[in-house]
């Protein structure tokens, strides 16, 4: 899985791409969150626009760092899901649990 | 698809994460020679992931010395995909619904889930010496044009 960080403000993007699948992608999400914490970036959008694939493992750990960013009082959002993606995240009924954007202005706007 | 053919391959995998990526390449293989659509395989190596994830990390706990033997067959636009371990076996029943409200926020219990969205049908045994084994089919739908280079 690759990653990039840009930092808009006081929010941290962080851009994804490749698979988020057990035993490489699940642990690096982990581990982007906690350098986010730990740079006192209290607000993350994920743009998952380069992810190709997403398994079990990937969501859990997403849903893991949704919950650990919302427990210190930040959120996290999601842009740029392809269809795919998208798909997987109304049949997990996760879509009731993420904000989701198309455009970024927009979602950084949000926060 | 091309029906005309029956395909199979079957592989034996020790416990270790980097071999789903053994199984995927094998199952996309097998479906570019079935002529598959592309989001039909996207499917399929979804809910094959999860099933030699489970494999591995419930079933044989990581441990490389146990096994994972996959198997697939295509026959009449049907693949039939079995994974088994050798593991300690569990009751799926006791999974909880992933989609329950009381349970969205859990960061895991998805991986049946998905299974079972991606696939016509699931079952779980158990094998001869207390393992578990997952079978999983799906019809496929004709394509036999729909994919470049088909």
């Amino acid at each position: 899985m690759k990653s990039n960080i840009r930092d808009i403000g006081d929010t941290r993007i962080i851009e994804l791409g490749g698979k988020i699948t057990i035993g490489s992608g699940d642990v690096k999400i982990r581990e982007l969150i906690s350098q986010a914490i730990e740079d006192d970036k209290k607000d993350i959008l994920f743009d998952l626009g380069g992810v190709t694939a997403i398994d079990s493992s990937g969501i859990g750990e997403m849903v893991a760092c949704y919950t650990t960013v919302t427990k210190r009082g930040g959120q996290l959002k999601l842009m740029h899901l392809s269809p795919k993606i998208n798909d997987i995240l109304q049949v997990t009924q996760l879509i009731t649990v993420f904000d989701v954007f198309d455009d970024e202005r927009e979602a950084l706007g949000s926060f | 698809m091309n029906s005309s053919a029956k395909l199979q391959a079957s592989l034996v995998l020790a416990s270790r994460f980097e071999n789903i990526e053994v199984a995927e390449r094998a199952l996309v293989d097998l479906c570019h020679r079935a002529c598959c659509a592309e989001d039909e395989e996207y499917w399929l190596v979804t809910a094959l992931r999860e099933a030699v994830a489970n494999a591995v990390r419930h079933g044989n706990r990581r441990d490389p010395e146990r096994l994972v033997r996959v198997a697939y067959v295509i026959d009449n636009s049907t693949i039939t995909i079995r994974v088994e371990d050798e593991g300690d076996g569990f009751d799926p029943a006791d999974i909880p619904d992933p989609t329950d409200p009381e349970n969205l926020l859990r960061p895991s219990g998805r991986g049946i889930f998905y299974m079972r969205q991606f696939m016509n049908r699931v079952d779980f045994s158990p094998t001869a010496t207390g393992g578990t084994v997952v079978v999983m089919v799906k019809d496929l739908a004709s394509n036999d044009n729909d994919r470049p280079g088909a």
